[in-house]
């Protein structure tokens, strides 16, 4: 029999967080990921942990920042007009170099926007919706599946790098169902000493060591310059160790599509109804958003007529688009906005306009 | 082969489940599957849709534009998909609750009794299993078997006493297909 369950995105991402060990979610509700914040507020306490229905978005990441300064695998949650109140809170984590996973279940914007889907958080996800100088590093999967993958890997990139790792989805994968492969609740075995694993963590020094501080305060100018250096020269490790995309028949593309989420698989449709009318299409779909894959850009071989940015947004993706291509090939955009979603039908004539003006 | 559903009624027809089920069995047969609800500021009353693609292969887009088999449940949603549907693609009618013919010619078009068939098992709470009853018979898109697998699974505890008066309801369409057949 088969072994696959036929899961909604947003429980599924919400059971991986469980199976990867989180223990501790505090949210406040917003459409379209309320069916995450109903599953755990039902399955976190069972699994011995505490659900926690925060006052606001706020409170929701500042309480996630004291339960992950003390060692707890956590997870916030929201959509994209909560996770734009959740930027301080980020910050300060980012300053002090403190673990957890953030999903954005992202909707049309600006302002509190739609509830469909949208994928114009890029920017905020990738250049930071807080001050300072930090990034998150950002994953943004394409199936229930790959969110489900790509939500233990956060934890543990999380813990390795500490700082906080988002996956960036939208409403399309959050209301789908798909067949799953789940791990088992005791995949993940929780440390039984939480301060011989985190070191840093405030788990209550007893007088057997240093007090651990957690503060994000640093009034002396070289004292913060040294800090901020330290957290850059992370930074450049994560930029090597983490970017990640698939590459989709771009070895003898025409034309090679950047797409990420959701919109990637209404591109893979649109390839499909290209190759059909003998026009060789690619795609380039970063899995990881930052670090940003470059690299890939590499591969993209000198036939190819155009670079084309597919999104959700009026064009925040074909920023790095264009700093990965640096000038080799034109780069185009196709976009709708708003929470409305592109056809594959739309996306091949859209391509087949832009190649007839090459 | 991939095949693609599109079904659409008004809140509380139970369109939704209708499509969860058969997402639900077409996995039981080792299919790929994705199930894709309308969501929105929806209520009682209002209107829903779910698409439902079944496959051998990986599914890319989850949305369905062309339906190969649309399942209208009432008048507005036969009106807004009828032209969507795929040249000689199938069209099944909830007859209880429109009485309009359909436009196209190049399709096939089955008109189910469905809160008739409903009521006379139990009520009209059950319009949307005879739906998909007849639907699955007709199209053979998943197999009754599977969709009774699905029930025993879904509808445990408590439940489990829906299970017959729903398992009736699948087959009530052919049963009565079968005896006007015979007639």
């Amino acid at each position: 029999m088969d072994d696959r369950r036929l899961m909604k995105g947003n429980e599924a991402f919400a059971e991986a967080a469980i199976v990867s060990g989180c223990r501790y979610y505090f949210g406040y509700p917003i459409t379209p990921q309320n069916e995450l914040t109903e599953y755990m507020s039902r399955e976190l306490p069972g699994a011995g942990g505490s659900f926690v229905q925060a006052e606001s978005e706020l409170a929701a990441v500042s309480m996630a920042y004291g339960a992950a300064a003390a060692g707890g695998r956590v997870l916030i949650s929201s959509s994209s007009p909560g996770i734009a109140l959740m930027q301080e809170g980020l910050s300060f984590l980012c300053s002090v170099d403190i673990p957890l996973v953030v999903l954005n279940v992202s909707r049309g914007g600006p302002g509190v926007g739609g509830i469909q889907p949208g994928q114009a958080d890029y920017f905020q996800a990738t250049r930071g919706g807080g001050n300072g100088d930090y990034h998150i590093i950002v994953y943004a999967p394409a199936s229930i599946q790959e969110s489900i993958d790509l939500m233990g890997k956060a934890y543990d990139v999380a813990e390795h790098y500490r700082n906080p790792v988002m996956l960036l989805v939208d409403g399309m994968l959050g209301q789908m169902m798909e067949p799953v492969s789940m791990p088992s609740r005791d995949a993940y075995a929780l440390p039984e000493d939480v301060s011989a694993m985190k070191p840093w963590a405030i788990t209550g020094h007893d007088n057997r060591r240093e007090r651990n501080v957690v503060k994000s305060l640093r009034l002396k100018p070289d004292e913060l310059e040294e800090a901020v250096e330290k957290r850059g020269a992370k930074y450049a490790a994560a930029e090597q160790e983490l970017a990640s995309y698939e590459a989709v028949d771009i070895e003898s593309a025409e034309v090679v599509f950047v797409a990420f989420g959701s919109t990637s698989r209404i591109v893979k449709d649109a390839i499909g109804l290209l190759r059909a009318d003998g026009v060789r299409a690619g795609m380039i779909r970063p899995i990881s958003l930052w670090p940003f894959p470059e690299r890939a850009f590499e591969q993209v071989p000198a036939s190819a007529k155009a670079v084309i940015s597919v999104e959700l947004s009026m064009g925040q993706l074909i920023q790095d688009v264009r700093l990965a291509v640096n000038g080799r090939f034109p780069v185009e955009l196709i976009h709708r906005t708003g929470g409305m979603l592109l056809t594959p039908e739309e996306v091949a004539a859209r391509t087949m306009d832009i190649l007839e003006v090459k | 082969m991939t095949q693609k559903v599109l079904m659409a009624g008004f809140g509380g027809q139970g369109v939704m489940l209708m499509g969860e089920l058969l997402a639900y069995a077409a996995m039981l047969e080792g299919k790929q599957v994705t199930y894709m609800p309308s969501y929105g500021p929806e209520m009682r009353g209002g209107t829903a849709n779910c698409s439902v693609v079944i496959s051998d292969e990986e599914i890319s887009s989850p949305i369905v534009t062309e339906p190969a088999i649309l399942i209208a449940m009432n008048e507005p949603s036969m009106e807004k998909f009828e032209k969507s549907i795929a040249p000689s693609g199938m069209l099944f009618i909830n007859r209880s609750l429109i009485r309009r013919t359909p436009l196209r010619q190049d399709i096939k078009c089955f008109p189910v009794e469905c809160n008739e068939l409903a009521r006379a098992i139990l009520s009209e709470k059950i319009a949307n299993i005879v739906m998909l009853g007849a639907v699955i018979c007709a199209s053979g898109i998943v197999s009754g078997e599977s969709v009774g697998e699905v029930m025993r699974r879904k509808f445990v505890g408590k439940k489990s006493k829906f299970i017959p008066m729903n398992m009736k309801a699948l087959t009530v369409w052919s049963d009565h297909y079968e005896d006007e057949k015979r007639q």
